[in-house]
């Protein structure tokens, strides 16, 4: 390799701002005030659900709708691992039983069914959500004759710090995945998969595996968070929210860039949080379906997506731009 | 030696036999031109030996071995790269990528980054495309894009070619550009089965000719031969009246 | 043998409305190609339109003048801003299809928000035509036969409408092609918008049947939404005569599956969903 030709400048820039952003981050919970810790754990909590649904979705073009699965399925991980089967299973254990469960229901519904058209996909991962939510309360009710269960708080700190953890490895793999060859093959499988079969790529085995990779993180979130609801059940671990808030995040942010589904993710949690109590809940979710539709006719590059185009226009105007 | 090889090679769509009960051979080093009326089952025969269907009976056989039952991306890493009859290029990625995503994925072993962009850069010079090198693919003109096709096709490092109606579309100049193109992919060793309806360029170029017709094969011989044949000839004459109709 | 019959004869009165339901769906994907994920709550507003207009004295059955018509407005008109403006920057229909879909969400998201700050979420309910009628040995309310009735009279209407009228027959060319009927002269973003407005005021009448016969929520929309969709996987997409059977399918099974138990009624309908996807998603009808 060629040292002269590296740009240090440039190679600081794109080191240096996350590790200042993951110090600041680090140290958040001794200087921020409560609310602010307690906020910014849903805040990760965001971006690592739309970042994950974006690694395998937002390169492929395939719309997964099950990412209340894998993050319900995380919840029951942790009702069942901590209360139930084995009361003192350390928490780290409990998380990757959670994540190791998603990849697992990933895996297996991946595999049967992203063979189907675009749009089946999108149906049969959102029919998936309802399913396990009402087979769940059936086999709760019938079998356990309870309709939800406790799951033993942690305290915020520890609830942060773990998803800071998940929201690190997140990002990292995420970051990976988009550099690499495997990353290349994802994106042109969503630009034509016929012709990238023909091209030598193994496109079941690439879709397949992503899909259950980028599920274990939604999981991994599913268990911490089942700390802080302290009482689950089926309606709150399976709501389909689950599901569409990662997908307009990540649209709105713009799934060209990493920082999209990141910036996407914050804005909608700032926004249902300060919507929250009462029928405030139902201006935000009409806010939110009024926001999706705009997104998709306006913003078809989200936020992140239309930045870089102005800005390409700018210095393009300046470096005059032939095409072939 | 024949590298590929069909016996009994047969496919239905909803019960209708799209190819029926087809043999066929060809040799190394060969340009076999495969022609036939349209929907004469030339296509759904490059899918087969491509693995993008399965046939219903028969088996394909390339380098000896049976190849029917593999999936795509194991058919390209055995060395057998096609086109397509509507071109499938990845339209947002620059012309270059487009060709080093062969280079990457295609050959048995993949290439390391910094040989496949050296051999996409090769490739782009031998198919005239190195001006365009890094515009996205989707603004190229048709003949390019076709071209492109090709020399995706080509970094993946294929003993056999299949071109699927490669002049198709194309003007008389990129025409004649097209067919030397052929020649000189021929002349690297590579052997190619061309789908073609232009028939100035099938007479031109191939070593032997194969006729489908309603999914049977109806002839195979020198383009002379095909030229001549009775049956080939009632075949087009009659596509032609009813055409006329 | 007296169970069978009640769960045949309940199963086919219910499945009547779901057939009107899948029809509006079967046009809006079939021809539109937008899976409306919506579509409930098109039917959940006529629904609560007849509640509203049964509370200010209007006949339950007179809504059907009104919500018609005026979801078939809505329709329309959201098909000509939105999801035409869809199609036309898709750079192919995979990406039409998935956009529309969430925007569909999107609505849906809109709509039922909107319903219950007007309306809340408490169930609510009238009585009308509640008389019974014995048939063949098992009692119905009057009001299930009135609404099957109604049902089946438009959907046969709307199937004559299709086979009968030039629109009809516009309408089942762009089913078939729509780059071809589109340079056969037929206005295929009108037609298409056309299609879409019928499907919602389908789903209206089938909720203003729905709310003379059973209670309604502001929530119930996406319930009948899943039914219209499996019922469409089922009988195939854009068949009317696989909308009917494939809706008294589902009613009878419906009805046998909440007889045995209530709290897998829902995943019934999933898990049949699921089997078709995988083993013949054209459905029965489908060609």
């Amino acid at each position: 390799m060629d040292f002269s030709k590296i740009n240090w400048k440039k190679a600081a820039i794109t080191a240096g701002i996350p590790l200042v952003i993951l110090i600041f981050l680090g140290l958040w919970p001794t200087i921020g005030p409560q609310y602010w810790v307690t906020l910014f754990s849903y805040f990760l909590l965001y971006i690592i659900i739309s970042v994950s649904w974006t690694i395998f979705s937002g390169a492929t073009g395939y719309i997964s709708l099950a990412s209340a699965a894998f993050y319900g399925i995380g919840i029951y991980a942790a009702a069942l691992f901590r209360e139930q089967f084995a009361a003192n299973l350390p928490l780290i254990v409990v998380v990757l039983i959670g994540g190791l469960a998603s990849f697992v229901l990933a895996f297996i519904v991946g595999a049967i069914t992203l063979r189907l058209k675009g749009i089946y996909f999108a149906m049969f991962t959102f029919g998936l959500v309802l399913l396990l939510k009402e087979v769940i309360y059936y086999w709760e009710i019938q079998f356990n004759d309870l309709r939800g269960r406790f799951v033993a708080p942690e305290s915020n700190d520890t609830i942060y710090y773990y998803l800071l953890g998940i929201f690190v490895i997140t990002m990292i793999v995420a970051y990976l995945i988009r550099r690499s060859k495997y990353g290349l093959a994802l994106q042109i499988i969503g630009e034509n998969e016929e012709a990238a079969a023909h091209t030598g790529i193994n496109v079941t085995m690439v879709k397949v595996l992503t899909y259950a990779v980028s599920a274990i993180f939604i999981g991994a979130a599913g268990v911490i968070m089942a700390t802080k609801l302290t009482y689950v059940d089926p309606g709150v671990a399976f709501s389909p929210m689950m599901s569409f808030s990662p997908v307009l995040m990540a649209i709105f942010g713009g799934m060209g860039s990493i920082y999209g589904p990141v910036i996407g993710a914050v804005i909608f949690t700032y926004i249902e949080e300060i919507l929250k109590t009462g029928s405030m809940k139902n201006y935000y979710m009409l806010i939110f379906g009024v926001i999706l539709i705009g997104v998709i006719l306006y913003l078809p590059n989200g936020i992140v997506g239309s930045i870089q185009n102005l800005w390409k226009r700018i210095s393009g105007a300046r470096r005059a731009h032939t095409r072939g | 030696m024949h590298i590929l090889e069909g016996e009994g090679v047969t496919k239905y769509f909803g019960g209708l036999a799209a190819v029926s009960d087809v043999s066929f051979y060809v040799d190394e080093g060969e340009v076999v031109g495969l022609i036939g009326p349209n929907g004469a089952g030339k296509t759904t025969l490059f899918n087969l030996i491509s693995a993008a269907l399965e046939p219903k009976t028969g088996e394909i056989r390339f380098k000896g071995k049976k190849i029917n039952g593999l999936k795509p991306y194991q058919i390209c890493r055995l060395g057998i790269a096609r086109t397509f009859q509507t071109v499938k290029i990845f339209g947002n990625l620059p012309v270059i990528e487009n060709v080093r995503i062969g280079s990457l994925f295609g050959p048995f072993k993949g290439l390391s980054t910094a040989d496949a962009t050296r051999e996409a850069n090769e490739l782009l010079e031998f198919m005239g495309l190195s001006d365009v090198a890094y515009a996205p693919a989707r603004d190229l003109t048709l003949a390019h894009q076709k071209r492109l096709e090709v020399a995706r096709a080509l970094a993946t490092k294929p003993t056999l070619l299949m071109l699927d109606e490669l002049m198709a579309g194309l003007n008389q100049t990129e025409l004649i550009e097209a067919m030397d193109l052929v020649k000189k992919i021929r002349e690297k060793g590579t052997t190619i089965v061309m789908i073609e309806h232009v028939m100035k360029a099938i007479m031109n170029i191939c070593d032997r000719i194969i006729v489908l017709h309603h999914g049977k094969k109806i002839a195979d011989g020198t383009p002379q031969e095909v030229a001549n044949s009775k049956t080939v000839i009632e075949v087009y004459l009659g596509e032609a009246s009813d055409a006329g109709n | 043998m007296d169970l069978i019959i009640n769960i045949v004869l309940g199963g086919l009165l219910i499945g009547g409305i779901y057939s009107l339901i899948s029809m509006g769906l079967s046009l809006q994907y079939g021809v539109a190609k937008v899976l409306n994920i919506a579509h409930g709550e098109f039917l959940m507003v006529g629904a609560f339109i007849t509640y509203w207009l049964q509370q200010n004295g209007v006949d339950p059955l007179l809504t059907i003048v009104v919500g018609g018509p005026l979801l078939f407005l809505v329709g329309f008109i959201l098909y000509r801003t939105v999801f035409t403006s869809i199609r036309l920057k898709a750079p192919n229909t995979g990406v039409y299809e998935s956009n529309s879909l969430l925007a569909a969400f999107g609505l849906y998201f809109i709509v039922q928000n909107i319903a219950v700050l007007i309306w809340g979420t408490t169930p609510q309910r009238f009585s009308y035509l509640a008389s019974s009628v014995t048939i063949l040995g098992e009692d119905f309310n009057e009001n299930r036969l009135v609404a099957t009735a109604f049902a089946v009279a438009i959907g046969a209407a709307f199937y004559l409408f299709l086979e009968r009228t030039r629109i009809g027959k516009a309408i089942r060319a762009a089913a078939q092609d729509p780059l071809t009927a589109g340079l056969m002269g037929v206005d295929i973003n009108f037609v298409l918008a056309l299609c879409f407005g019928f499907g919602a005021a389908m789903a209206g009448l089938a909720g203003v049947l729905i709310s003379i016969c059973y209670p309604i929520t502001t929530t119930m929309g996406l319930g009948y939404t899943v039914i219209a969709i499996v019922v469409v996987t089922l009988g195939g997409l854009g068949s009317i005569p696989g909308s009917f059977i494939g809706g008294f399918i589902l009613g009878i099974i419906g009805t046998g599956v909440t007889y045995w138990e209530p709290g897998l009624a829902v995943a019934s309908y999933y898990v049949i969903f699921i089997i078709l996807l995988l083993v013949r998603p054209k459905g029965i009808m489908g060609k």
